[in-house]
């Protein structure tokens, strides 16, 4: 018999010290005779990272957020024995600072829409049976008891659901393609091999709702007729493994996984691969390489997955978040997944919304919301005094999408058209302090490591662009650089094999396009405006705004300022780093950001700084 | 753990799994139990204890939720029902034994036990 409990404590996420949370609070639970009324439930990532752990306490909905260790007798006392909200921990709104007691009520809930993530950080993720009491298998029984495996594919092809890993092919039509290709033997695949810098999303939903990427993966097995399914993990991510491998334990004993499931006469087995975390084995094809145990390069693909993939079987290969959605798909049917979103891109996506924004963490919006109902209303804007600059998409083959482009709809055309991707998921918001040269230089870094090395364009291509992009945040950037990046962008694109070499210049390029006069000014004017290129640049004390408060001498790890009281400082330019210590901690701007040319050193005149010419290997 | 065979065997488990997490979803029931001290020293904890049981038994769709002094110390413990739109009902001096004719008189049959009532907010 199931036990009833008055309350259950939810704690998220499961990294940081939620762990040490929960076994203080069910300590604290035990000491006072709760352990028996009060359940305390680990949950997955509940997205709103910056104020993590939370908790959310059920059925009051009352949710704490940044919770200590010390804060735990208080919440016991006064929530779990008391009924009453401890007010100090409730979340309050960054600008009027009023408290919001429940979480469906704060902005960075109310603007999303849960399908994929419905079950992060509200079940326990090791735990199969909260996974059937909130519905979990029910779609898979449905189709398994009264569906074909054409229909099935006809319902997804219905739904519109295309790839969430990023290029957006519709899903559908993948599944037909590999159903209707010849051979008795093939597979499914679960791409988990999420390599984007600053991206999670299927990280928190693998640790956080693994069953429900099993669940989607096995519906596809049966649509696509095959018995195996692999899901490729980056080893990275060891709480995804641990998660997913017991959730397949878990299937297995109880008769959802293996031989005859659901009693329906149909097999299906899932393995997991992990892979080394090379960020090409995300690339369809690469990733099928590596699964056989070779090298994870990318082939041609004038023959489909779909017909040889893995193997040189049939091979159906979708994201994990693709497989996620199926399961609400089968259950609602593809009619009310076609009703969410715009009329080429349905339903919601996962993004990581990271950067210069209060509240960056992992959010799930409808297709069609706008860049800025996602970076104002769910992100709370910029940090105060600051500016949105440009919003990055699409992780490092994505693209810069400036600020005056905000009301751009979020989905798949959109996006490609103004010069950036979809992608997985990643999302950067920069702000007037992000220089685009060094945000390019960034990306091209990245890939420069990550080109697998075998088109000689990709391989070529990127690292003299690093090179050029490194010489002009060095101050050698010369007339012409920026012709010879275009060109170079443009061949890498065109003759490179797989996604990576064909999508790698996209930060240049989309850089380059809305931010072309920034490029010209590291050249011409030897400025970088945003304050970043250390080498073009000179911290300046405006001596009519300057109160001589002190708090630039004691921020400076150069002991470079100096003044006395109330009387304007000054910056020894020799000694100063262009750290920007001072910049930050100046209540009175009285800072300045100025060209290096502006500054004179000394009795010689110069400005101090000689150009070394950076190695690039 | 006998292998889940059909879709009926999974709903039939789906239902008691329920219960599981009966706190974290939405049910037209709920059972307010006044926790402050003075209930707690009157006894509640034990009543509320056997409403927990009691509702897990029966599988009936309600919350048992806590709350503090209300200022009738005299008859703790006080346990509240409110059904979806209804008016919420007050029991005063509700002992461990008195609790499975207020489930079945009032949960089940929609009849309350009129004798322990002592207000109702409508």
């Amino acid at each position: 018999m199931a036990e009833l409990y008055r309350a259950d404590v939810l704690v998220s996420c499961l990294h940081g010290r939620s762990p040490e949370l929960v076994s203080a609070l069910k300590q604290e639970l035990d000491r006072r005779g709760l352990a028996g009324e009060v359940k305390v439930v680990e949950t997955g990532c509940r997205g709103f990272c910056t104020m993590g752990p939370v908790l959310t306490i059920q059925p009051n909905g009352i949710f704490y957020t940044d919770v200590q260790l010390a804060d735990v007798p208080e919440i016991v006392e006064e929530t779990l024995v008391k009924g009453r909200a401890v007010q100090r921990l409730l979340y309050k709104e960054p600008a009027t600072r009023k408290v919001i007691p429940n979480y469906d009520a704060i902005p960075f809930y109310s603007k999303q829409m849960r399908i994929v993530l419905r079950n992060c950080g509200m079940i326990d993720p090791q735990s199969i049976d909260e996974y059937i009491a909130v519905g979990g298998y029910e779609a898979l029984g449905k189709v398994l008891s009264s569906m074909t495996p054409e229909q099935v594919i006809a319902e997804v092809q219905k739904s519109g659901l295309r790839g969430r890993g990023g290029a957006g092919f519709a899903t559908g039509r993948k599944w037909e393609h590999t159903r209707k290709a010849a051979g008795e033997v093939k597979y499914v695949i679960a791409n988990g091999d999420e390599g984007d810098p600053g991206a999670f999303m299927d990280r928190a939903l693998m640790e956080g709702d693994p069953y429900a990427v099993l669940e989607g993966l096995t519906i596809g097995g049966f649509a696509v007729g095959t018995q195996q399914g692999y899901i490729y993990v980056r080893d990275e991510y060891p709480l995804a493994v641990q998660n997913l491998r017991s959730a397949i334990d878990r299937a297995h004993e109880y008769g959802l996984l293996g031989s005859d499931v659901l009693g329906s006469g149909f097999d299906f087995d899932i393995r997991i691969v992990r892979g080394a975390g090379a960020f090409v084995c995300g690339e369809s094809s690469a990733l099928m390489q590596s699964l056989e145990g070779k090298v994870g390069e990318p082939r041609a693909k004038h023959v489909h997955a779909t017909d040889r993939g893995l193997w040189d079987r049939p091979s159906c290969l979708n994201n994990v978040e693709t497989w996620a959605n199926i399961p609400p798909i089968m259950n609602k049917g593809g009619e009310w997944f076609a009703s969410i979103g715009t009329e080429r891109s349905k339903g919601t996506k996962a993004f990581c919304l990271v950067g210069k924004v209060r509240n960056p963490g992992l959010i799930e919006v409808p297709m069609g919301i706008t860049l800025r109902e996602i970076v104002d209303d769910i992100g709370g804007g910029p940090p105060k005094g600051r500016e949105i600059k440009a919003v990055q998409t699409g992780g490092p083959s994505g693209g810069c999408i400036p600020a005056s482009m905000l009301d751009l709809p979020v989905d798949y055309e959109s996006l490609t058209e103004a010069g950036s991707m979809m992608g997985s998921g990643g999302m950067i918001v920069m702000d007037d302090r992000t220089c685009m040269v060094d945000i390019a230089r960034y990306f091209i870094d990245f890939l420069k490591d990550e080109s697998c090395g075998k088109c000689s364009t990709c391989r070529e291509g990127i690292k003299r662009m690093l090179e050029i992009l490194t010489n002009i945040s060095a101050g050698l950037g010369k007339p012409g650089d920026i012709e010879v990046l275009e060109s170079l962008a443009k061949t890498v694109q065109l003759a490179s094999l797989c996604g990576l070499g064909k999508s790698a210049p996209n930060p240049v390029l989309s850089t380059l396009h809305y931010f072309r006069e920034e490029y010209e000014k590291h050249i011409a004017e030897q400025f970088c405006p945003a304050g970043v290129c250390r080498a073009l640049i000179a911290y300046q004390v405006v001596a009519e705004k300057c109160k001589g408060c002190g708090l630039c001498i004691k921020a400076c790890p150069q002991e470079g300022i100096s003044g006395t009281a109330r009387q304007p400082h000054a910056i020894d330019q020799v000694k100063c780093i262009q750290c920007g210590a001072c910049f930050e901690v100046c209540r009175l701007d009285a800072i300045q950001v100025v060209p290096r040319s502006a500054v004179t050193v000394g009795s010689n005149g110069g400005n101090g700084y000689k150009p070394v010419r950076e190695v690039v290997r | 753990m006998p292998k889940i065979q059909s879709l009926e065997e999974l709903r039939t488990l789906r239902a008691q799994l329920k219960q599981d997490i009966k706190a974290r979803t939405e049910t037209s029931t709920t059972i307010t139990v006044g926790m402050g001290t003075c209930g707690i020293a009157a006894g509640a904890r034990e009543v509320m204890q056997v409403f927990l049981d009691e509702l897990a038994t029966r599988a009936i769709d309600a919350h048992v939720v806590t709350t503090g002094c209300i200022g009738m110390c005299s008859k703790e413990p006080l346990v509240d029902i409110q059904q979806s739109d209804g008016p919420r009902i007050t029991y005063g001096n509700v002992h461990p034994t008195m609790v499975p004719r207020i489930i079945e008189e009032h949960l089940i049959h929609g009849n309350t036990v009129q004798q322990w009532v002592v207000g109702q907010l409508a």
